[in-house]
């Protein structure tokens, strides 16, 4: 063992050395990769590698079979768009079996996800601009009031529809329900057919197809917009600056429990709680009571000192209710387990009495509970109390696994 | 703390035994685990956090969504500390539901809208990706909707339903660069990239070729020193730093290269932001400077005067944090608040003012500022360029009101 351990320390040492040396040149390679990179790249891996070409044995060409699996999507010009057809009324067909489930018969429902018709009028197909958009008392926002390219409709069908068993539609049938959708709008006649040959010519029917702008500052490239130029300019002024400071909106009160209680969603430890908000909000702060610590607050005589009044204290005092829950199992059982397991049988004041002051381990698990160093009259008050069926112990003196709050 | 200790064992000096005169307890009274054994190791051979921080947890906002496939789950941020967001409470984003995928039967593609975009369509494997030289960086990702529920009045309590769908990891990957530098990409006319995932939805976004080019745009498989979550798009997904969530396509597989922007569904339908006179802008993208105190936050409850540390984050998808101000006073007067290294690119920054709370009603909020100059505007300022419709990038000044009763509440200011 001796000379097996003075073996693995000789090796260490000499491997240290080494290492040290390599740590060393790591550390100016890392330093020197550290100046160029910080967060905003100056190389990539593929720059600082003399050339891709040393990438040997990584990735393979894809088959054309592949490419075709894969390469789904269509684009504004409709590149990219399978050859097929499909007309209203077969797309009514598989509408019905397939979409209606969610999106309702005639495409309104907002049951489960946002309307697909509604809001668009024949004047807008004049347009190309709808105009409920521009009206604020509208309440939705359908698809196809917004849809300014055909492809994008064909594409999500064609990628994403049925919700549940996506890309599982024929072409042709992607072509029918898109043109149903499009009847349904009144887009398209009852009697008509989209296919490869017409996208084009239906595209010009789109309700919102002058609707779009990319006359903005939010697209981070080059290609079209603002270049990055905010729409928005603010100044940061710092002292005496206009402003009203007047609440103008807040949640009302009905609404102080809609997100579930705020107590529970906040950390139980820290500057700040989370608001009991199945209660109404308090007249006036938490202040001192909240910072008193828990046993000092059980130490307030009740009025009407009731049975077993001194129980919650002891549980407390004597830090039971680390490991034992009052309802609940943490470490070891529940308080309320143990109760029912003894009350009421011959002996069980002396039994836990016992088992209180000296431990024990099996009877409830592999867990032992130490033995406890408590004085025996606090001990035998707890031992009654269990006997007794663990009666609740009032307000004052209820203990908890809390951390002080 | 002392002064309230001492006052406690005053009110309690009366009755109380004379272990509460002596003291507080929790000292005097040596508890279990001072006594006892403790637990051994590898009790739970992936450890979690502790059974007190149970109310820790990312949550849905009720109501917003009808199904749980298509729906978010927002991060608790203001119980999180530093910039760093834990991967199991870095917010959710579910198109069509997410999925554990097999990493050995995921594969990556790299091809062209037409032959003479890419020269050598390319299929990779998880392995093979991993094999590449990695880079490790930290950056923020924030829906492009986050605090869109805010832009008309006050809807939500808490800054984990108004700001919750924002997190930063430290995300590994292979830069995207590389992999098309591989496959012969022809940037000189492909200015346009689509990233697809795996997925139901088959997400798909058009990102450009400039932020690919600086080298930013990853091809990620680790987050936060292990692989990414299965919620957040195991074994791949796209880090485009600066650029909204949706963007960052999870179980990605494929990356085409193309001459023109893509129109898919949700840069179309979705994830377009309607301006006054009811046009909507398309391919709105990068999220500008924004800031969020998150302690002391909506939902919370002060418990006492005295003082605290306002703490909060700040971001900017251009650049990097330049200074962040605090006022208490709902924006008549702002002090400069400490700005907690490091200080990263496209990166949150947390941020604290010292503060001592007199007990009076306070309006809180927080204005950053980035590298760029480009200073937060306030809601108002906001809405008088785009209304109060566009859903997608608000990114307005929050104002916390605490209260008296120390409750602090979201409000918006007139």
């Amino acid at each position: 063992m001796c000379t097996w351990l003075e073996g693995v320390a000789v090796v260490a040492l000499r491997a240290s050395r080494r290492l040290a040396a390599v740590m060393l040149t790591a550390l100016a390679f890392t330093l020197a990769i550290a100046d160029a990179s910080a967060q905003a790249p100056a190389q990539t891996p593929a720059q600082t590698a003399a050339q891709t070409l040393s990438y040997v044995g990584i990735g393979r060409a894809a088959t054309p079979a592949e490419v075709a699996a894969w390469d789904i999507d269509v684009r504004p010009d409709f590149k990219g768009l399978p050859p097929g057809r499909g007309s209203v009324a077969r797309g009514m067909v598989v509408w019905e079996e397939k979409c209606a489930s969610c999106h309702g018969i005639f495409g309104e429902s907002n049951e489960v996800f946002m309307p697909i018709t509604g809001g668009t009028t024949a004047a807008d197909i004049q347009t190309g601009r709808v105009a409920r958009l521009n009206d604020a008392s509208f309440p939705g926002r359908s698809t196809l009031m917004k849809l300014p390219t055909l492809s994008s409709l064909f594409d999500y069908i064609r990628r994403a529809m049925p919700w549940n068993n996506p890309k599982t539609l024929s072409d042709d049938d992607v072509y029918a329900v898109t043109a149903y959708v499009l009847n349904l709008g009144g887009i398209m006649a009852d009697g008509e057919t989209l296919s490869e040959q017409n996208v084009r010519e239906i595209q010009q029917r789109l309700p919102n197809r002058n609707g779009m702008t990319t006359d903005h500052g939010l697209w981070p490239g080059r290609g079209f917009g603002r270049h990055g130029q905010p729409d928005v300019r603010a100044v940061a002024c710092m002292t005496n600056c206009a402003t009203a400071a007047t609440v103008a909106s807040s949640l009302p009160e009905h609404a102080r429990n809609a997100h579930g209680n705020l107590a529970e969603q906040n950390r139980s430890v820290g500057p700040q709680r989370g608001a009991d908000t199945t209660r109404p909000a308090p007249a006036t702060l938490a202040l001192a009571a909240a910072a008193m610590p828990a046993a000092v607050t059980l130490a307030t005589p009740s009025a009407a000192p009731a049975p077993h009044a001194g129980v919650g204290k002891l549980l407390q005092t004597h830090n039971c209710m680390a490991c034992h829950g009052m309802d609940r199992k943490l470490v070891g059982p529940s308080l309320t387990d143990v109760a029912k397991r003894y009350a009421g049988r011959s002996g069980a004041v002396g039994y836990l009495d016992g088992r209180i002051r000296a431990g024990g381990v099996g009877v409830w698990g592999p867990i032992a509970m130490p033995a406890q160093n408590l004085p025996p009259a606090d001990a035998q008050a707890i031992a009654l109390w269990l006997a007794n069926g663990a009666p609740a112990l009032t307000s004052t003196a209820q203990p908890s696994n809390s951390p002080r709050k | 703390m002392r002064g309230a200790f001492a006052a406690a064992a005053a009110a309690a000096g009366a009755g109380a035994g004379s272990a509460a005169a002596q003291g507080d307890p929790s000292i005097l009274t040596l508890p279990a685990h001072s006594t006892g054994l403790g637990q051994p190791v590898v009790t739970d051979g992936y450890g979690r956090p502790s059974k007190w921080e149970t109310g820790v947890q990312r949550r849905q906002s009720p109501g917003l969504t009808q199904t749980a496939q298509a729906s978010v789950s927002f991060a608790p941020l203001q119980s999180l500390f530093g910039i760093v967001t834990p991967s199991g409470l870095h917010f959710e984003r579910h198109h069509q539901g997410w999925w554990d995928i097999d990493p050995s039967q995921h594969r990556l593609m790299i091809n062209g809208s037409d032959p003479r975009l890419v020269k050598k369509p390319l299929v990779f494997t998880v392995d093979e990706l991993m094999r590449l030289p990695s880079v490790s960086r930290f950056y923020f990702i924030e829906c492009g909707a986050n605090t869109g529920m805010e832009w008309g009045n006050v809807a939500v309590p808490t800054c984990q339903y108004t700001h919750g769908m924002l997190s930063c990891c430290e995300f590994t990957g292979v830069p995207l660069k590389t992999l098309l530098d591989m496959a012969g990409a022809n940037t000189r006319l492909g200015r346009y990239v689509l990233a697809e995932g795996a997925d139901g939805s088959g997400m798909t976004r058009t990102v450009p070729m400039e932020l690919i080019e600086n080298g930013e745009v990853l091809v990620a498989y680790g987050q936060n020193g292990e692989m990414l979550r299965p919620e957040n798009g195991y074994p791949l997904r796209l880090v485009v730093p600066g650029v909204q969530g949706v963007s960052w396509v999870k179980y990605l597989r494929r990356v085409e290269v193309g001459d023109q922007p893509y129109g898919t569904k949700d840069e179309a339908l979705h994830y377009v932001d309607l301006m006054p006179g009811g046009l909507q802008r398309q391919y709105t993208s990068v999220q500008e400077c924004k800031s969020v105190v998150t302690t002391p936050s909506g939902g919370q409850v002060l418990q006492d005067r005295g003082f605290y540390s306002v703490n909060g984050l700040a971001w900017s998808g251009r650049g990097k944090v330049a200074k962040v101000d605090v006022s208490v006073d709902g924006g008549r007067n702002w002090r400069r608040a400490r700005l907690q290294g490091p200080v990263l690119d496209k990166c949150l920054t947390r941020f604290s003012l010292d503060w001592v709370w007199d007990g009076q009603p306070a309006l809180v909020q927080s204005r950053a500022t980035d590298s760029t100059g480009y200073v937060q505007p306030t809601m108002r300022q906001l809405r008088a360029v785009r209304g109060t419709r566009s859903i997608y990038h608000n990114n307005a000044v929050q104002t916390w009101h605490v209260q008296a009763n120390g409750e602090v509440a979201n409000v918006h200011l007139a």
